[in-house]
């Protein structure tokens, strides 16, 4: 596959929003549904950490290159030309370290901030990228389920359309549920041609009483086109007055230019100190199918992680909003033990999930997988994902997770101490 | 039907010109479906727009540049780009036979390969040439587990002997012949190995073998033992009947419907047309199930573009340099730029399409096609009449009467969400 494989995947995959329904039926806007903010902030703001940022890797990323098992012979010999050499990981203690180029995130440990949950996977694993991307946003690993967790805890919670929001390109199965779904939003601006006017678009964006499905889909996309242009302007406003972020914070901040991971995140944080209530937003970075001559790429990929998720949660620790921000990184399948004869790596299983926030209690959850203790040449995962994700229903969504995660009972992981 | 000829026409090329219509509705469904998949002769409306001559790729002569050279390289390979990308656009636009054009847009997508990896024009061109001249799937998928774009893509001259790259031995299972399921990881592993030893020249454009970088030794794959090599591993691939089923699956996927599961019996009755493209989607296309999904498909966003330049008749030949480029930088705004599909596994499809980001993108594009075209006073049902519409909703419609400029009535017609799903 493409060294880019894109964050635009959505195929045959079950979910792809499929089924899911507009919400409220065709006729609702989320310009409306914005107007019914309340004055008063909503019972859940007063969470100690109440939104998600779920950060997706597409294509497979590297964990033994990330979070790097630099002090076991084993990783060397393993992938001799991949491999870091103990003096260039950036040690974190005495067995594993990060990835060159996550100088950022080494501050967010530094600050017991950014925790690492080692050797995470669902059970059998699958190596489709498609596959696995689905189970990893179904949370569904026993058989293909049409909806993503964070849609059926939309569901569940009847949530408005703005409860979540993707600033990918395409809306990720993660956000679709069966009759609610996320929000797609670009990162690219709202603006409209200067020969139309709003009211026009707006028009356009209205549900008929019948019409097919998708119709009405469409339809819906102009509408939302008008709310989120009065959104993002509104962010831009309110930046602005209420001074709440110094003057060098704008979109080339800290977060080494327009790298789209950078640009994605640059809205999330506007939104946040704004007060939109969004609870869960959704980001990706592609590219990671790194097959051959990986080190280069992949070092660089990471240098843009860690320089736009760097800079995001040095901003959200500025806000009381921002502290109540979650950040989390995952990948559909980390990858082989041993390099491939391309100095790549074909794709393998488990890998490490980041945890990243505010009031999130840093250092290592569960056990690195071992090296030489291999299931077909790949890593036997150490913790569930659905642990991960379980942890973060109960206390980012104050949620039942099992409701949401087809009975599956997680066992829970401390990354969210109430004294913090 | 009048309005199952018309949904015919619009699922199976780019976007129907009134007078096709007009012709389709006269000569009946079955005549149509016949002069779709069997055009009568050569291509008059495509013999204006032959594949281009695009010259030596400038890293073939000098594999090896300087700085210098490899600005200039990369300036021509972009240029080369460009060309190919306006060609392909005019092709599918001015060709006459548009059943074949689709089809061949929907094989660039099962194929998906990027120029974003490939980088070489040539080599891009050469695969599109290789998808149009396969006689069927079985002779393609032969052509394409060595053609050299494939083979870049997923890294198919690196995989050698002793150590293995599966990146395309995993892809021609899932994704391009037998669909996830119908294989098991030790699969993958040993079709690798029947892989190996293809280089790229790319001064021929070919796949060379490289006998000594060829894992000859005997694997057993799906069952079969043998010293299986890249021919008799698509010649085991094509006898599964996992694979009939598959492209059936995917046929019905792109042209009737990506939310809805394909029929058993009708899938069955398609795998049995197999390996023959135009006769597998002769059954579907005559099947009550395809009819039933009308209302469900959204427009792809080169099905839009290439609709509408037909409708309003614009040749992207005729476009001048700059505003075509806006135009391929629209595509690329909304998810579709030709030749650099965003993954292996294809496209998009349906409600991913339908964005608020892909809105904007779209008006704006919109405004620069009428733009092209349209002068003169039309009505709404002058609009309707152009883009084969049946009937606008009430919202549409009202919208579209309050207009005085005739550029902007035009611009809601082909971005009405009546004109984006079909």
């Amino acid at each position: 596959m493409d060294a880019l494989t894109r964050r635009r995947f959505l195929r045959a995959s079950g979910i792809a929003g499929a089924g899911a329904l507009v919400t409220g039926g065709a006729g609702m806007s989320l310009a409306e549904l914005l107007r019914t903010r309340p004055d008063e902030a909503p019972a859940w703001t007063r969470q100690k950490v109440n939104r998600l940022v779920l950060v997706t890797l597409y294509g497979g990323n590297d964990g033994l290159n990330t979070v790097i098992p630099y002090a076991d012979p084993a990783y060397h010999s393993a992938r001799p030309e991949l491999a870091y050499a103990p003096e260039e990981v950036i040690r974190l203690d005495a067995d594993l370290g990060l990835n060159p180029a996550m100088r950022r995130l080494k501050k967010v440990w530094d600050a017991k901030r950014l925790a690492i949950v080692l050797g995470v996977e669902y059970p059998k694993p699958n190596r489709s990228h498609f596959r696995s991307m689905d189970i990893w946003q179904s949370a569904s690993p026993s058989r293909p389920a049409t909806t993503g967790w964070i849609g059926r805890w939309l569901d569940g919670t009847q949530a408005t359309r703005e409860t979540a929001v993707s600033f990918e390109p395409v809306l990720p199965p993660v956000l679709a549920g069966q009759t609610r779904v996320g929000s797609c939003v670009s990162y690219r601006g709202f603006e409209l041609p200067s020969w139309i006017d709003a009211g026009t678009v707006s028009a356009l964006g209205r549900g008929q009483p019948g019409e097919p499905e998708m119709q009405a889909r469409a339809a819906m996309s102009y509408a939302d086109l008008i709310t989120m242009e009065h959104v993002i302007h509104g962010a831009d406003k309110a930046v602005e007055s209420e001074g709440t972020v110094e003057a060098p914070t704008g979109p080339a901040t800290a977060t080494g230019g327009d790298s789209e991971i950078a640009a994605q995140l640059e809205l999330v944080a506007r939104c946040v100190e704004v007060g939109v209530p969004t609870r869960v937003y959704s980001v990706s970075l592609g590219g990671f199918d790194l097959h051959a001559d990986e080190r280069g790429a992949h070092q660089f990929l990471l240098g843009q992680l860690d320089a736009a998720i760097g800079g995001f949660l040095d901003r959200m620790a500025r806000t009381e909003a921002g502290r109540q921000v979650v950040v989390v990184v995952y990948s559909e399948f980390g990858r082989r033990v041993r390099a491939n004869s391309s100095d790549g790596t074909d794709h393998g299983t488990a890998a490490p999930v980041l945890v990243a926030g505010y009031r999130v209690a840093g250092g290592f959850y569960g056990e690195q997988p071992s090296l030489t203790d291999l299931d077909n040449g790949d890593l036997k995962a150490s913790t569930d994902f659905r642990d991960v994700y379980g942890s973060v229903l109960a206390s980012v969504l104050g949620a039942e997770p099992a409701r949401y995660l087809d009975g599956y009972q997680p066992h829970a992981l401390p990354l969210f101490p109430p004294g913090r | 039907m009048t309005d199952d000829i018309a949904l015919l026409l619009r699922r199976a090329g780019f976007g129907p010109t009134a007078s096709e219509l007009a012709a389709a509705r006269a000569a009946g469904y079955a005549t149509t479906v016949a002069a779709l998949l069997e055009p009568p002769g050569p291509d008059i409306g495509a013999t204006s727009a032959p594949i281009p001559e695009l010259g030596p790729d400038p890293y073939a002569e000098q594999p090896d540049p300087s700085d210098d050279q490899r600005r200039r390289f990369d300036a021509t390979r972009a240029d080369q780009l460009a060309q190919i990308t306006r060609w392909w656009l005019d092709r599918m636009t001015v060709a006459n036979h548009q059943a074949v054009e689709r089809l061949l847009f929907f094989w660039h997508g099962h194929w998906a390969t990027s120029v974003t990896k490939v980088k070489s024009a040539q080599l891009m061109l050469t695969q599109h040439r290789t998808l149009r001249d396969a006689p069927d799937f079985a002779a393609m998928t032969q052509r394409m587990v060595v053609d050299p774009a494939l083979v870049y893509w997923l890294d198919g001259q690196r995989n050698v002997k002793g150590a293995a790259n599966e990146n395309l031995a995993r892809e021609l299972f899932e994704l391009f012949t037998l669909g996830i399921g119908n294989y098991t990881e030790h699969d993958v592993k040993q079709a690798g190995r029947a892989l190996t030893g293809w280089h790229i020249d790319l001064r021929s454009q070919r796949c060379v073998f490289a006998p000594a970088y060829y894992d000859g030794g005997r694997k057993t794959i799906l069952g079969s033992t043998a010293d299986f090599g890249a021919a008799s591993l698509v010649d085991l691939l094509m006898r599964r009947p996992a694979c009939p089923r598959f492209i059936a699956s995917r046929l019905w996927y792109r042209y009737a419907s990506s939310t809805q599961p394909i029929p058993a019996r009708l899938r069955e009755a398609m795998a049995a047309a197999f390996p023959a493209p135009a006769a597998m989607l002769r059954t579907l296309f005559s099947d009550d199930a395809f009819r039933a999904t009308r209302g469900t498909m959204v427009k792809q966003p080169i099905e839009w573009l290439v609709g509408v330049m037909r409708q309003l008749r614009i040749r992207p030949a005729n476009i001048p340099a700059a505003t075509l480029t806006e135009l391929v930088d629209g595509l690329a705004g909304l998810g579709q730029r030709p030749f650099a599909p965003p993954s292996v596994g294809g496209w998009p499809s349906g409600p991913a399409w339908l964005t608020s980001a892909a809105a904007q993108v779209r008006l704006s594009l919109a405004g620069k096609l009428v733009n092209l075209a349209v002068d003169g006073r039309l009505t709404p049902e002058d609009v309707a009449y152009l883009l084969g519409i049946d009937t606008w909703t009430n919202r549409t419609y009202a919208l579209l009467r309050q207009q005085r400029n005739s550029r902007l009535l035009m611009v809601l017609g082909t971005v009405s969400p009546e004109y984006l799903v079909t």
